[in-house]
């Protein structure tokens, strides 16, 4: 039996990092193929209606998805994720020259964040700026730029925008992951030195591998195996290590998502059953 | 004692990754270097820039022994890019290698070359096919002799000819530009198909399209000079140039091309020198001879290499000669109004001695041509008698 692998394609490359997946683990004589969906909503539905076997998950299908398999009484699994996976943080960012010296400062100001479903420059931060006493939308403004919706935030789009808007002035704060707070740095997008992290997130991990309920066991523990047997020493793997954004894989955790599962429960983003009742959410 | 680097103000936006680079290359996987300084998003910027380069991170304790803001644990990502890297030879031309990977692309003679990477599609990767030994220094001698065509020619000196012989320039003009084209084309087509780790000959190729372009240029200049038309264009020219231009084999083509027909372009070339009715035609025609002795030279040089490694390689060269022949035995060769306007140039006046005379020098032309193709094949090994037969099968149209 083929192994089917649900992947996003929210990039053109993403085609070729799974075509050469394919055929590297093809090769190895596990026959997996793989379908991409245009968003992750319906890529988390058929992985739980048993269509693929295992899905290549942002944090938040992750969490719609481990819901979804709870209320039908199942487990999923995270079989494996990227070294670049664990332990992010997100950064509220403020202009260098501003007078905020902490969150609580924002109050009755405005902040610019990502897409609706980006985990990391929406979600997790507005449940940081609620722990931090400022309740999103009565303490402070928030401004949503949506590039990329269903996308889960895997568009870099919605970031730069608020990183935009930060820098022209018309928003108080931005917030984004910190990884891009730095690529926009060295991009120019926010000239070096223009803003500051006036607050940091607590770590959260990013996509897993998903794996079925009722997925073949053999060909799972196979895919895992050689997942994470690959090298970035081998010529064929580490081109596409360097497309995917990782040096090594390893086994998957579910520890790092309860940042990102409180979140989804504050902005009901998803129900306790993993539906959909965010409010203008149409991926 | 462990290491502290202290990136003072530099931030992660202004380059301090190059320093932290720079201090864990001597370190080993594993090894922690204390990392400090006073951009206020240091620790931010040093964790996101960790992950994606394979190090991992450490926040410092409140008050670190060593002052740092964080400890990097190197990781091994940079090692392992560059693990199984090899030098692509030398950058010296002596240090060429006979069989270069394709994978090896357009990378640097004798760079480091990381592993991997898709295959271009150079299918002229054996250095016998292309090599001289020659060509570094033919290279060299035709990028300093590039000449300017603007300030090479005294496009202002006189040329008050009568129309008619106005008309015979024009005429043999247009033919040169034909043939100049495909002696463009064909070097141009070639260096896209020969891999870069043979440079010199790239160069060389280069620079005698680039040749070609310019004797085009000027051709086409002296041609409306006047603001004559342009002259005809036969079929029979341009069957014989595409038998030329459809020639797939580097050798073959070179042979055709360089040894033959440029060959015999020499002797035109000398020929239009000597009877020019016009200092412009003169000079243009000076200015072309000179090119095209490099572009047969390498010729010549090329093939008389590849002979040595290759004993098949005469036997091939006369098949392609006779091949072409067979290919152009029905049509006409030669325009014939190219012919004609040779014919007037060298007699200069429209009398029946004069003409006379200008047929004469045609003749002596053809003469001078097939035995200028008679040496050269000599050169690259052929018999006498073998040289006069497969001289004599050459092409018409000269080119």
């Amino acid at each position: 039996m083929t192994l089917l692998v649900g992947a996003v394609a929210y990039d053109p490359k993403v085609v070729t990092i799974w075509s050469g997946f394919r055929s590297w683990l093809r090769a190895r004589g596990l026959p997996t193929d793989f379908i991409l969906y245009s968003n992750y909503e319906r890529q988390v539905e058929d992985l739980i209606d048993g269509r693929i076997h295992a899905a290549w998950n942002s944090p938040l299908a992750w969490i719609r998805a481990a819901r979804l398999a709870a209320a039908r009484g199942q487990e999923l699994t995270p079989l494996v994720m990227r070294d670049t996976d664990r332990d992010l943080k997100s950064v509220v960012v403020v202009r260098s020259d501003s007078r905020y010296k902490d969150l609580s400062d924002l109050k009755g100001e405005t902040i610019a964040v990502g897409a609706v479903d980006s985990p990391q420059a929406t979600l997790i931060p507005c449940s940081h700026l609620r722990a931090q006493g400022l309740r999103p939308g009565e303490d402070i403004s928030v401004i949503r730029f949506d590039v990329g919706v269903g996308l889960h935030g895997d568009h870099i789009g919605g970031e730069r925008d608020a990183a935009r808007a930060l820098i022209a002035g018309k928003v108080a704060a931005a917030s984004m992951i910190d990884a891009n707070h730095l690529l926009f740095g060295r991009e120019g997008t926010l000239p070096a030195g223009s803003t500051r992290v006036l607050s940091q997130t607590g770590a959260y991990d990013h996509c897993n591998m998903t794996i079925a309920h009722g997925a073949p066991a053999d060909q799972v523990h196979r895919f895992g195996d050689l997942l994470l047997s690959m090298s970035y020493t081998d010529p064929e793997v580490r081109p596409l290590f360097d497309l995917e954004g990782l040096t090594v894989w390893h086994k998957g955790r579910t520890s790092g998502y309860s940042l990102l599962d409180a979140a989804v429960t504050q902005s009901r983003f998803y129900d306790a059953s993993g539906s959909i009742t965010a409010e203008n959410y149409d991926p | 004692m462990t290491q502290v680097l202290d990136l003072e103000e530099i931030s992660f936006e202004r380059g301090a990754h190059l320093l932290v680079q720079r201090a864990l290359q001597g370190l080993n996987p594993g090894d922690e270097l204390g990392v400090t300084g006073l951009a206020p998003d240091l620790v931010v910027h040093l964790d996101a820039w960790c992950r994606h380069a394979g190090h991992r991170i450490r926040r410092a304790e409140r008050a670190d022994p060593q002052d740092a803001r964080a400890w990097v644990i190197r990781g091994r990502a940079d090692l392992d890019r560059w693990s199984g890297a090899e030098r692509s030879g030398g950058p010296k031309a002596d240090e060429i290698l006979r069989n270069p990977p394709l994978h090896w692309g357009l990378a640097a003679r004798g760079s480091l070359v990381e592993p991997g990477g898709s295959e271009l599609g150079f299918d002229l990767a054996d250095r016998d096919c292309v090599w001289a030994d020659i060509a570094p220094s033919l290279y060299a001698s035709a990028a300093s002799a590039q000449w300017d065509p603007a300030t090479a020619v005294a496009w202002d000196a006189e040329a008050g000819l009568p129309d008619e012989i106005e008309r015979a320039v024009v005429q043999v003009m247009t033919y040169l530009i034909e043939n100049e084209m495909a002696a463009l084309v064909i070097p141009s087509r070639l260096l896209a198909r020969i891999h870069p780790h043979f440079r010199e000959v790239l160069q060389l190729l280069a620079v005698q399209a680039a040749d070609e372009a310019r004797h085009v240029e000027i051709f086409t200049r002296r041609a409306q000079l006047k603001g004559c038309e342009m002259g005809t264009s036969a079929v029979g020219g341009r069957e014989s140039l595409a038998t030329l231009v459809n020639e797939p084999d580097f050798s073959l083509a070179s042979f055709l091309l360089s040894v033959l027909g440029e060959g015999s372009f020499l002797n035109l070339l000398t020929f239009i020198d000597r009877n020019a009715p016009d200092p412009v035609t003169r000079q243009v025609a000076r200015l072309a001879r000179q090119d095209e002795a490099r572009h047969v030279a390498f010729g010549v040089a090329h093939l008389q290499h590849q002979a040595t490694v290759d004993t098949t390689l005469r036997t091939r060269l006369r098949a392609a000669v006779e091949r072409r022949h067979d290919v152009l035995l029905d049509t006409a060769g030669l325009n014939q109004d190219v012919f004609d306007s040779l014919v007037t140039l060298a007699a200069g006046e429209w009398t029946p001695q004069a003409i006379g005379r200008g047929y004469d020098q045609v003749q002596k032309l053809r003469a001078e041509m097939d035995e200028g193709r008679q040496h050269r094949l000599i050169r690259l090994g052929f018999p006498a008698d073998e040289a006069a037969e497969i001289s004599a099968l050459h092409t018409r149209n000269f080119m």
